[in-house]
């Protein structure tokens, strides 16, 4: 019997973007850059989150003209790249509209306004899979025991500074080691503390890893940022404006990508550095006030 | 048999390395030519065909993968992805590094969107003399063979379409055995095409 939606179907293709970079897009013509410097899928927006950031206001999910116009412009040129489009926290609506117009992946996003102060999408009620951001092991697992079929760092979207992003992966890694040492009679303590459910807890402890992919996002703007992510154990590199709010996008989404792919090679890394005109100008997160912090959005 | 490698450029070339492990053989990563020396097997993963195909370029990995296989001294299996670039031709006209060790035409993404991606047993011919295999086979986003030339055996079909071809010291597939925790495709990818590779 054929099952669709199912979590394995989900994750599935949550492992297929492994090692690849997710790119912003707001147009058509982004989008193509982004799949011909090799972009393993992309982020279909009205404005990328440093602008979102900028022009203040109530963020939403994207006009669907936008998503289908970028979706349709990636098929006439024959690239076949996953299409992923943002809906605003707990509004399922949202999320409902961007199923059924065939988008391949939902971010469930602090990027937007929230539309729920308490709660989340129920995203098992969907077949298309969700990625949702965190910034600790508890908030990971609470999502993922809500549906998620994929975990991302929050970082500081907009921000093009790393520092969030950094911050983010070495505490859901760092508590995922500690988990491990634990011994079983304290795991339920361990998933009051966390706020996580028991089972997702004791997965983490005999698995020592999430039961979905955990991808890096927020802030990243340079290869060396996107290698530095992946050495912190990041499985895929979400770059948002990074790409886009720089002076040479095609050259930069390219290096991303080689850098993704070599992480572990300072020689491409090296390589693939230069000459790629200014980054992004960046804001340094500790001198922003805390109230204009995306990442603190959700729960 | 010696070391068996997973293109690592980018898709889900880890899952593929476990599972070769559990099938009991030393599983690598490889993301240049001369990484490629060492093994005498090569799984290409899923994951997407674009980009693997542009790092592949940029790093003369197909060259070097069509080299070794055309020398006879490398067995390659592709998943997903990995059946498309091993296949010799897609529809429509794109820019891929396809290798073409398997004479068949594929149709990329020919389900629709990730919606339509689903799992579902299929049968497969006498995998390692057994007689036919149950197998749960996972399909995301995947291609679909369209049409085999001469040479082709069809181990397995979905729909009327196959799944699991082979020509050669190749084998492709368009669905996921390692989003299961069925290892006896990679076995089977280890016995009758890696194990017929000289040391």
């Amino acid at each position: 019997m054929e099952e669709k939606g199912t979590m394995r179907v989900k994750i599935g293709l949550a492992e297929m973007l492994k090692g690849g970079v997710i790119m912003d897009v707001t147009t058509p013509e982004q989008a193509l850059i982004a799949a011909e410097a090799g972009a393993a899928a992309v982020m279909a927006l009205e404005r990328v989150p440093a602008d979102i950031r900028r022009d203040g206001g109530v963020a939403r999910m994207a006009d669907p003209n936008v998503i289908d116009g970028i979706i349709k412009a990636l098929k006439e040129k024959k690239y076949e790249v996953p299409v992923m489009a943002k809906a605003r926290i707990g509004h399922f609506v949202e999320a409902q509209i961007l199923e059924a117009m065939g988008v391949d992946f939902v971010d469930e996003s602090e990027v937007l306004t929230p539309a729920d102060e308490h709660f989340h999408i129920d995203k098992h009620k969907f077949k298309v899979p969700f990625v949702c951001g965190a910034r600790n092991l508890g908030e990971a697992l609470r999502r993922i025991g809500e549906g998620a079929a994929m975990i991302r760092t929050k970082g500081e979207a907009g921000s093009g500074d790393v520092v969030e992003a950094v911050r983010h992966m070495r505490a859901v890694t760092g508590d995922i080691r500690r988990l491990t040492q634990l011994p079983d009679e304290e795991l339920m303590t361990e998933a009051k503390n966390l706020g996580a459910p028991y089972d997702l807890v004791k997965y983490v402890k005999e698995n020592g890893k999430l039961p979905v992919p955990n991808f890096a996002a927020g802030g990243i703007a340079t290869p060396a940022d996107a290698a530095l992510m992946m050495m912190l154990g990041a499985e895929a590199v979400f770059v948002g404006s990074g790409i886009f709010k720089s002076e040479d996008p095609a050259t930069r989404a390219k290096a991303i990508v080689d850098a993704v792919t070599h992480y572990r090679d300072p020689k491409v890394l090296a390589e693939v550095s230069r000459g790629l005109k200014s980054a992004m100008r960046g804001l340094d997160v500790s001198k922003m006030d805390e109230k204009d912090l995306l990442q603190t959005r959700g729960w | 048999m010696g070391r068996i490698g997973a293109l690592a450029l980018q898709g889900d070339f880890e899952l593929h390395i476990k599972m070769l492990r559990r099938a009991g053989v030393e599983a690598v990563e490889i993301r240049t030519p001369a990484q490629l020396d060492s093994v005498s097997g090569l799984v290409i993963p899923g994951g997407e065909s674009t980009t693997v195909s542009r790092l592949m370029r940029r790093y003369g990995l197909d060259k070097a993968i069509r080299e070794r296989y055309l020398s006879g001294s490398l067995a390659v299996y592709g998943t997903c992805m990995g059946m498309i670039l091993v296949c010799s031709d897609t529809e429509g006209d794109h820019d891929l590094a396809q290798l073409g060790f398997i004479d068949a035409t594929v149709e990329r993404n020919a389900y629709g969107p990730q919606v339509e991606s689903f799992e579902s047993d299929i049968v497969i011919d006498s995998v390692n003399g057994a007689g036919p295999m149950r197998f749960r086979a996972v399909f995301i986003r995947a291609p679909k063979v369209t049409r085999v030339g001469d040479g082709v055996k069809i181990l397995a079909s979905h729909a009327g379409a196959p799944a699991l071809i082979s020509q050669g010291l190749c084998l492709a597939g368009n669905f996921h055995p390692e989003l299961t925790d069925d290892w006896r495709l990679h076995k089977y990818f280890l016995d009758e095409f890696a194990a017929r590779i000289g040391d």
